[in-house]
């Protein structure tokens, strides 16, 4: 579905993402690791179409669609979806109304009707039982007061809702307690299809102790320089990252 | 000397031809026939305008002992906004529609009335207009129309136009008009007090709840014409009552006068609810042409436990300068004011409100909400008094900006004057813009950059947009989208 060939991009005119190729199936889930500063989230950047960074060669087609022709809004209709590593506020704004657009936006976009309120609460309601979220989260204003937790547990309760075909979670272990892993990553594998696919986008390996992904990509200074089955993930835990920059560092 | 001009220029429906999206939608001008006075203001004009609406003899009173006052007086320059040069010579200060009989006749309404009325959404027939709502339909210098005044009469409610008023409760409308805006308040205020044609007076007996919401809907036609309307309400002992306003007018490239008083009593334990939505022509993209909007508005809380809450939705207007304020005399007393002010293009606006704390006990509440976009300017201007002897009264106001874009302007000038010791004021104030971080955010939801400022905004303005009654809250909703398009991107 989504197919990235030779990718480079920049930021403020500063390299970043320096050569990148990865095809993702359906029924996929890949995981990509790497050091900070590596790279990651500007690919997830790169795949959601985020203005600042500027894509300075090579190509991505998702369903065979050119994606970078794409709007930001566009590329979500088609089925993208971003689990943002910092979650935005927006204050005044709830989570009903929020979500209630975004779906009709993308039912527009499949030629549906928009769909009534109680349907649409009953939508609601099932997600939340099925991501294990606080029903009282849905009531609140767009992550306004939320917890690191509740931020990212809200993440998922949107993809469920939203069922994309492509959903990129950036980070979104990061600052979570082990309760909290647990339930986002339940809801990653509920949600698992065998007509969609996942990128996990972490730092560490324990997050893939509950999404078992097929490929582990490991990323370095802008390229993918190593990519292998989830035991990858296991021996990056074991000997940390630095062995991997010394074999880049050889090779370069 | 009366004149009559046939002011019918020929202008095209704006709505259909060249306003796109986004643009001023009822801008369009009815071919009416239209009974004017000359323009210029003197003596004989008053007089003139006292004697087309039969007035007796201690009302033109009233309007000479003004006008002599307001040769006096001066246009005040304190506020934060650039007012060109007024000829108060080049008004007109009556314009009537000349009202033909109908055939199908709803009592005697002008078919081409009826007609402006339904583009504007105002259905004049009882049965037609939202269950709920009775109107009164003002169109230039009188108003044509009063609906439900039967239903209300039952309850000894009265609704009708101020001028009828005038004539049918000569002892309401003595005893109650000027106590809370005298005739020497302010420039405007007296102007209006000297030249004022129709507007809504309402009274409230008491021990009763009104049942339902009255609104005043105001709509300036004519050219060169001044808009002057005087309202009174009076909410009697236990009374209460929700009233809502709305306006409009069409676009010209002249600019045009509005300069309205509003005047509440609220005695013991009544409350009133008193709501704006002021969508007066704006002006175009390049600042030509708009209404001027000076108002008066105040509440006076006279007896204990009385309630008086204002919410305004300002999105039209070239200028607005109006302070909605509440005057809270009677122990236990509440003021509140809600507040949404847009300033898109080149509109400005210098609005807020005065909390008068005089009784014990007092409370009042401000949140003010200003979004400025494009080379909008918005100013919050208010006042929190606290007097000797209003003691433990408390004061909460919120003045939130938001700004969208690089060229407007939002400025807050908040005046505390407080001379009690145990009285608590608190005064938040926070300015903001639109996140491109946000946008992003309902971007990659499915959500259009349009669509997600319109929602932000609405947001924004939820605390203010839920004060009003339900069936217009949507409407202000759409009017603020409506009043911001094109402003992102």
């Amino acid at each position: 579905m989504l197919v990235i060939n030779n990718l480079k991009a920049a930021i403020e005119g500063k390299n970043i993402l320096k050569g990148i190729s990865l095809e993702v199936r359906p029924g996929e889930i890949h995981a990509i690791m790497g050091p900070n500063g590596s790279g990651k989230s500007t690919l997830a950047a790169v795949l959601a179409g985020r203005e600042l960074v500027e894509v300075t060669e090579g190509s991505i087609t998702f369903f065979g669609k050119d994606l970078l022709d794409m709007s930001p809004e566009a590329r979500a209709r088609e089925g993208i979806f971003l689990g943002f590593q910092y979650p935005i506020e927006i204050p005044g704004v709830s989570m009903v109304n929020f979500m209630k657009t975004a779906v009709n936006e993308h039912r527009k976009h499949n030629g549906l009707g928009p769909l009534s309120a109680s349907d649409f609460l009953k939508l609601m309601r099932e997600k939340k039982e099925l991501v294990e979220i606080d029903s009282k989260l849905a009531n609140r204003s767009v992550n306004e007061g939320f917890s690191g937790g509740e931020k990212k547990k809200n993440e998922i309760f949107q993809m469920a809702i939203l069922e994309p075909k492509l959903a990129i979670l950036d980070e979104t272990d990061s600052g979570l307690d082990i309760d909290a892993l647990r339930i986002v990553a339940n809801g990653v594998n509920k949600l698992r299809r065998a007509d969609n696919s996942t990128i996990v986008i972490t730092h560490y390996q324990r997050l893939l102790d509950y999404i078992i992904p097929d490929f582990v990509h490991v990323m370095y200074d802008g390229r993918l320089v190593k990519s292998a089955g989830k035991e990858l993930a296991m021996e990056l835990e074991e000997k940390g990252y630095d062995w991997i920059k010394k074999e880049v560092d050889i090779q370069d | 000397m009366e004149e009559q001009y046939k002011l019918m220029e020929k202008e095209q429906d704006k709505i259909i031809s060249d306003v796109t999206s986004g643009e001023y939608k009822y801008g369009f001008h009815s071919d009416i026939e239209t009974d004017t006075i000359p323009r210029g203001l003197n003596e004989d004009v008053i007089r003139l305008i006292s004697s087309k609406k039969n007035e007796p003899e201690w009302l033109l009173e009233f309007r000479l002992k003004s006008y002599r006052h307001w040769q006096t007086m001066k246009m005040p320059r304190w506020a934060n906004l650039k007012i060109p040069e007024i000829d108060y010579q080049d008004i007109i200060y009556y314009a009537a529609p000349k009202q033909k009989k109908s055939a199908d006749g709803i009592n005697g309404i002008d078919p081409e009335l009826k007609k402006t009325f339904d583009k504007l959404g105002i259905p004049l027939e009882e049965q037609k207009y939202l269950a709920g709502v009775a109107v009164d339909a003002v169109f230039d210098s009188v108003s044509v129309r009063t609906t439900f005044r039967e239903t209300l009469a039952e309850l000894g409610i009265v609704f009708c136009s101020f001028s009828e008023a005038v004539r049918e409760y000569p002892e309401l409308v003595k005893r109650y008009m000027g106590s809370v805006v005298p005739y020497t308040d302010n420039f405007f205020a007296t102007l209006n007090s000297a030249v004022f044609s129709d507007g809504s007076f309402c009274y409230i007996p008491k021990g009763v709840r009104c049942p339902m919401e009255l609104s005043t809907y105001f709509r300036i036609n004519s050219a060169n014409t001044g808009q002057f309307e005087r309202t009174l309400l009076v909410a009697d002992e236990e009374a209460y009552v929700s009233y809502l306003e709305g306006c409009t007018a069409p676009m010209r490239d002249e600019h045009q006068l509005h300069a309205a008083v509003v005047e509440i009593i609220a005695e013991k334990n009544a409350e009133v609810k008193y709501s704006t939505v002021q969508n007066w022509y704006p002006g175009d993209k390049n600042g030509n042409g708009g209404v001027f909007n000076f108002v008066t508005k105040r509440g006076m809380c006279r007896g204990e436990n009385s309630k008086i809450s204002w919410t305004q939705i300002e999105t039209g207007s070239a200028i607005t300068w109006k302070y909605p304020s509440c005057i809270l005399r009677g122990d236990n007393s509440t003021g509140e004011f809600y507040s949404v002010a847009v300033t898109n293009n080149y509109q400005q606006a210098d609005t807020g409100t005065k909390m008068i704390h005089m009784g014990k006990n007092t409370k009042s509440t401000v949140v003010s909400k200003g979004i400025a976009a494009g080379h909008g300017q918005n100013s919050y201007r208010g006042l929190v008094k606290v007097l000797k002897n209003a003691s433990n009264s408390r004061n909460f106001s919120q003045c939130d900006s938001l700004l969208l874009g690089n060229r407007c302007g939002a400025h807050t000038f908040p005046y505390l004057e407080v001379d009690n010791q145990s009285a608590k004021v608190e005064h938040e104030a926070t300015t903001s813009k639109i996140g491109e971080d946000q946008i992003f955010y309902c971007n990659q939801r499915g959500i259009s950059t349009e669509d997600a400022v319109a929602l932000i905004i609405n947001g924004y303005a939820r605390e203010v947009i839920n004060k009003l009654p339900m069936e217009f809250a949507v409407e202000a909703q759409k009017l603020l989208q409506i009043s911001l398009e094109g402003s992102v991107g």
